[in-house]
């Protein structure tokens, strides 16, 4: 590229002004700067991997050796609204990825719409998640002193769930008392993951007031593409906890 | 003049960034809510230890749609196709090794 032979003769001064606004010194290209913000991002996507990775790891251990309290303890939960949540937390993702292509196409008022939709698609999976935690609270599956094991020695109990499941036998009281891990890592893995919802949430509608003063339609996309990169991990993490959770234990 | 010039590769070069259309975008999106009715039908039949490998084998497959499409890696450069491929193949190596070891002892099994 030509403009690197004037940095190398060391007129840098003068070459600044032909790089883009946006462009750091640092950097001998844009291009070269936003391939290297990329990578920055897919390394701190990577940690979150491994962080995930271990609460991954603990549920398949303990799954392992408690199998029969996670096939109970996983029928308390509502395959509806976590098939609703998976369909809200796509289409979020869908939303997120039309918003990064109207900031490379510099659109700023569609840009605007697609961080609002994603916003909003956001906080409605947090309603949803609330409306299944208030259930667990309710039937004090949470973790801890006030924890209950009433549903898992006599499935009878607890009429509305066993209706679905009619074919859940009471478990014997060492094995009830297992489901409690289940819903510690119910709460853990689904807890950390809406933690960063939230912190999306937060960062979008920073984003979005940013974006009504034109910041991300310059042509320069980086912040709106990472945070794409960072809200489709937080949806992939999901593609996992919905079948590890909801589903397996089915049928 | 030379300044001009110069601009003028930067701007191509930045233009060389490939942007996805939004036709991939919804075909990705439509496909992706079928994956999920199809994994959430499959739950339903009981094929006793195939349920865990079809329901994991579509979050995969949804996952991948999910990394090439929507995240762009199908469209970017060696450096980050190749961070995802080893962080990918690190994460499955160190759940794959704990796993073996967990699952093949007795210990634990109290």
């Amino acid at each position: 590229m030509s403009d690197s032979q004037v940095v190398v003769h060391g007129a840098a001064e003068g070459a600044h002004h032909e790089h883009l606004p946006y462009q750091r010194h640092h950097f001998e290209t844009y291009a070269q700067q936003s391939d290297a913000t990329n990578f920055a991002m897919w390394l701190f996507l990577l940690t979150e991997v491994m962080f995930f990775g271990g609460l991954f790891t603990a549920y398949l251990i303990y799954r392992n050796w408690y199998y029969p309290a996670f096939v109970e303890a996983s029928h308390q939960l509502d395959i509806f609204w976590g098939t609703a949540n998976t369909a809200v937390l796509i289409t979020s993702s869908f939303t997120m990825a039309m918003g990064v292509w109207c900031a490379e196409m510099k659109k700023q008022g569609a840009l605007v719409l697609c961080l609002v939709l994603t916003f909003i698609l956001g906080l409605a999976f947090l309603g949803i998640k609330t409306i299944e935690y208030s259930e667990k609270i309710e039937k004090h599956h949470v973790p801890g002193f006030h924890y209950s094991v009433q549903s898992f020695l006599n499935p009878a109990s607890d009429p509305e769930v066993h209706k679905k499941n009619p074919e859940d036998k009471p478990l014997p009281y060492d094995m009830a008392r297992h489901t409690e891990i289940y819903f510690f890592l119910y709460f853990a893995m689904t807890g950390m993951h809406a933690l960063h919802m939230i912190i999306g949430i937060v960062l979008l509608g920073f984003m979005i007031i940013r974006a009504r003063a034109g910041a991300y339609t310059t042509g320069h996309v980086t912040y709106v593409e990472n945070f794409g990169l960072y809200w489709h991990f937080v949806d992939i993490i999901w593609i996992y906890l919905f079948p590890l959770l909801y589903l397996i234990s089915r049928h | 003049m030379q300044h001009d010039k110069d601009f003028e590769s930067i701007e191509e070069h930045e233009h060389h960034h490939h942007v996805v259309p939004p036709r991939i975008y919804i075909t990705v999106l439509l496909t992706l809510l079928v994956f999920t009715a199809a994994t959430v039908g499959a739950s339903y039949i009981d094929l006793g230890p195939l349920n865990p490998v079809i329901a994991l084998a579509i979050a995969a497959t949804k996952m991948i749609l999910v990394v090439l499409f929507f995240m762009h890696v199908k469209y970017s450069t060696k450096l980050t196709k190749l961070t995802v491929a080893a962080g990918l193949f690190t994460f499955l190596i160190l759940v794959g090794m704990t796993l073996s070891d967990y699952w093949t002892r007795a210990w634990g099994r109290w």
